[in-house]
């Protein structure tokens, strides 16, 4: 049962690896913002799945515990939700600009009526 | 039986995940998020992250779908392109995903207390933080007080997404008939 204990390495691995192609298949580019954020949620996952020590309880300070899970990656990854959410109303703001300009979010039809590809 | 919890929660969210990819109503992507959101702040707290739980549960679930769903309103609710198969972007996530999965393999199982991430600081932290801030919660102490200056970058950078988002949208507002005379 080992191998159990890498269980969720591996779900972490399943779901930036599924929000990774969303961002290179899909076209619309609302679908590819919400698979960056599969990607940026499952390193979330990673790094509090690091932090957790058997038995421990959470890193508040009481007399009557003594095993606490690690409090550093709890810190890094407050940190990073919020970035998170600052960077998807960004690029959210960048999609409404986009359809203003050229009346759609799908990747080729802007590519289309730009004449790049 | 901790870690059961924790198995049933992510193979969930694995689920939903792969709804996430295959869906094409964008608002029901959008409400699935949600619903993945949630499923992560559980996972949080099973974790011992209560921190990190409600605000994923507050801002990733809440904030988020928010601001996802107003976008929706402002463009469309669709997406046009049909599921077609691609097998050149399967195969690199496929190739992507079995090297990350070797590289796990030697990595710490799960709640092991002597991985290397546990001997350095945190101990450290978790014994001197309540007695030289004040705070029990040492995840507070850290944030506000032994990196301080890390969250007043965080700061900088909302304020930067906050400028970047009223200046995309205010100006467009004011400009748009401008924009369209052109055209």
């Amino acid at each position: 049962m080992a191998w159990l204990g890498l269980y969720n390495y591996w779900i972490v691995i399943f779901l930036m690896m599924a929000g990774f192609y969303v961002v290179i298949v899909r076209g619309n580019v609302v679908k590819k913002i919400v698979g960056l954020n599969l990607f940026q949620t499952a390193v979330f996952i990673l790094y509090i799945s690091m932090s957790k020590v058997q038995g421990g309880t959470a890193p508040i300070v009481e007399p009557e515990f003594v095993v606490y899970s690690n409090p550093l990656p709890h810190v890094l990854i407050l940190t990073a939700i919020v970035v998170a959410v600052a960077t998807t109303a960004l690029a959210l703001a960048l999609t409404v600009r986009i359809k203003e300009s050229y009346g759609t979010v799908e990747e080729d039809e802007i590519h289309r009526l730009d004449k790049s590809f | 039986m901790e870690h059961l919890i924790v198995i049933v929660l992510l193979s969930f969210l694995a689920i939903t995940a792969v709804a996430v990819v295959m869906l094409h109503d964008l608002f029901a992507v959008v409400m699935l998020f949600g619903i993945y959101s949630l499923l992560t702040a559980a996972i949080f707290l099973v974790l011992d992250a209560v921190d990190v739980a409600f605000t994923e549960a507050a801002v990733g679930a809440g904030i988020s779908t928010v601001l996802m769903l107003a976008t929706l309103a402002l463009t469309a609710r669709k997406e046009k392109t049909s599921l077609r198969f691609a097998p050149i972007p399967l195969l690199v996530v496929t190739i992507t995903g079995a090297a990350l999965v070797y590289g796990t393999l030697d990595m710490p199982r799960y709640g092991d207390p002597t991985a290397a991430i546990h001997q350095h600081v945190a101990p450290d932290y978790l014994q001197r933080g309540p007695r030289e801030t004040g705070i029990p919660n040492v995840v507070t102490s850290v944030l506000a007080s032994y990196r301080g200056y890390d969250t007043l970058g965080e700061v900088t950078v909302i304020f930067t997404a906050g400028v970047g988002v009223m200046m995309l949208l205010g100006s467009s507002r004011r400009g748009t008939k401008r924009t369209r005379g052109k055209r």
